[in-house]
């Protein structure tokens, strides 16, 4: 059997499994659609108040949230669950993962891919379309293809937060909440105008945690916007490189990790 | 109860310290937000100026593991497994043993996880905090309250678990809209009308807003008092509440299993 069917079951099972407890699954979509929505509303709250927040419109500021939540929830649907490793650690279910023939890390994602979190990649991408339509941007044929690439990106830098998360959870073990100042908080970050940000913090969530690039740098790129001090616009068309980047380090942690990996049982 | 909530939390130190630090982070990242739409503003939003803003996000950060903004789900699996059984065939009461437990975790929490935001807060943008020791008592009995508040709500929304079984997505959404209307993401001041009054009409405000207005002193002399009152008003319905869903719950409860 080639492997990318066995991933193909692997996934199906677990959709169709998901899908079949119809009321939970219900609710389970209308928690993760509300999750995004009580986001925006933050969003909203504050244009309420304020016309520009860190140098971006309504309009530009919507369409930051809406690439990144988008990004940001498909990396979650994808290695959300990576979060669950702690507990595979502690009860030694992380060993059967080991004995299948198959790459750990894949086996957990695909082993209990999230479908109810496709409840925040919809709402997403509906704000992203509005936010389009009211955004005001030159369109050529490169800034068609920057919008392209980004959500794509912007979800492979999320995932690799993900995994080097995951990463780190072989030595943490207890503290795993550390690891979500660097997701979520990159989730959070990434969703606002890089600029209001004081300038260690910008530069942290941009060249070490590439949380800028899945958003903010693109958006400025595409609206011809100057970027903010450190954060020149072209860094914009560098989402892909800093993707590239960021998973082969969170690799390399994971390999690192399972290493480390000394079992939980006797 | 009490006791024993406040021990089996003192267990986890390093989990504890993990949690204080990701508050922190994200303190630092909401304070930015924060300074940023004040400045936009032209000073100040809604009352909140600069100073009173970034402490604002502090202070949410300190009091989001105490009062639980993010709803625990033991209660509800406790339903779902059939192991509130046990519970109920014990001698105590379980809405009032699940507060009391509850209070128990929270006065461990609050030091170690409230304690590094604001000691962030003071030396990265410095803390707005009133100089009278008034509000800070009348402040302490409001997160008491808080804590309280947001332990009978979820005591309640935990037992929909009698007829939902599973009640995982009915807790993300508890946790979405608690997490809006308390203050959690922005002060309840900034909303725009339509949105304050619908929050005014929930409990969740009484969790999170109102204690950090009066540790803030917003809330001073009898409009403290008026919103102690409305925090006590919510804990009563919301405990009246439990108790008679409570009392539902139970009577149709079937324990599978021999």
């Amino acid at each position: 059997m080639p492997i990318w069917q066995a991933y193909r079951a692997l996934i199906g099972s677990r959709a169709r499994a998901q899908a079949s407890y119809r009321t939970s699954f219900i609710f389970d979509v209308a928690g993760s659609t509300a999750l995004g929505l009580v986001e925006f509303g933050e969003v909203y709250v504050i244009f309420h108040n304020v016309p520009v927040l860190g140098g971006l419109d309504l309009n530009a500021a919507v369409l930051v949230f809406a690439l990144a939540n988008l990004a940001f929830s498909i990396a979650d649907i994808a290695c959300g669950q990576l979060d669950e490793i702690p507990t595979h650690l502690r009860a030694g279910t992380l060993d059967a993962v080991l004995l299948r023939p198959l790459p750990a890390l894949a086996q957990l994602a695909a082993g209990d891919v999230s479908m109810r979190r496709l409840g925040r990649g919809a709402f997403a991408l509906v704000i992203l379309v509005v936010a389009l339509s009211r955004a005001d941007i030159e369109w050529t044929p490169a800034r068609s293809a920057l919008l392209a690439v980004t959500p794509p990106a912007g979800a492979a830098i999320f995932a690799a937060l993900f995994v080097a998360a995951g990463a780190a959870q072989f030595w943490l073990i207890d503290a795993q909440e550390v690891t979500s100042a660097f997701t979520y908080g990159s989730g959070y970050a990434g969703s606002f105008s890089a600029a209001v940000l004081p300038l260690p913090v910008r530069v942290l969530f941009t060249f070490v945690i590439p949380a800028t690039f899945t958003a903010y740098l693109p958006t400025i790129a595409l609206l011809g916007l100057p970027g903010p001090v450190a954060l020149p616009a072209w860094l914009g068309w560098c989402a892909p490189v800093a993707a590239v980047l960021i998973w082969a380090a969170a690799l390399l942690g994971w390999r690192a990790g399972l290493r480390r990996y000394t079992g939980a049982g006797g | 109860m009490f006791a024993a909530g406040f021990h089996r939390y003192s267990g986890y130190r390093a989990a504890t310290a993990a949690g204080a630090f990701t508050n922190t982070v994200f303190g630092v990242l909401k304070a930015s937000v924060y300074l940023g739409a004040i400045s936009s503003a032209g000073g100040a939003i809604a009352g909140y100026d600069a100073q009173t803003s970034v402490t604002y996000a502090w202070l949410t950060q300190a009091l989001i593991a105490p009062i639980n903004v993010f709803a625990r789900t033991e209660l509800a699996q406790r339903v779902r497994t059939g192991d509130i059984a046990i519970d109920l065939a014990r001698p105590a009461d379980l809405q009032l043993s699940w507060l009391a437990s509850d209070l128990g975790r929270a006065a461990y929490v609050i030091l170690p996880r409230g304690l590094p935001p604001l000691l962030a807060g003071w030396l990265i943008t410095g803390l707005s905090l009133p100089s009278q020791p008034l509000p800070y008592l009348l402040g302490s009995i409001s997160v008491v309250l808080a804590v309280a508040v947001s332990a009978a709500t979820q005591f309640l929304v935990s037992l929909t678990a009698f007829w939902l079984i599973e009640v995982r997505g009915l807790i993300t959404l508890y946790t979405a809209f608690s997490g809006l209307l308390c203050g959690h993401l922005v002060p309840v001041a900034w909303f725009p009308d339509w949105l304050r009054l619908i929050a005014a009409l929930t409990p969740f405000p009484s969790m999170l807003q109102v204690p950090i207005d009066v540790l803030l002193g917003r809330l001073q002399g009898p409009d403290a008092l008026g919103a102690l009152g409305v925090q006590m008003l919510w804990l009563g319905t919301m405990l009246v509440a439990g108790r008679l869903v409570l009392f539902r719950g139970t009577s149709r409860l079937v324990v599978q299993g021999g």
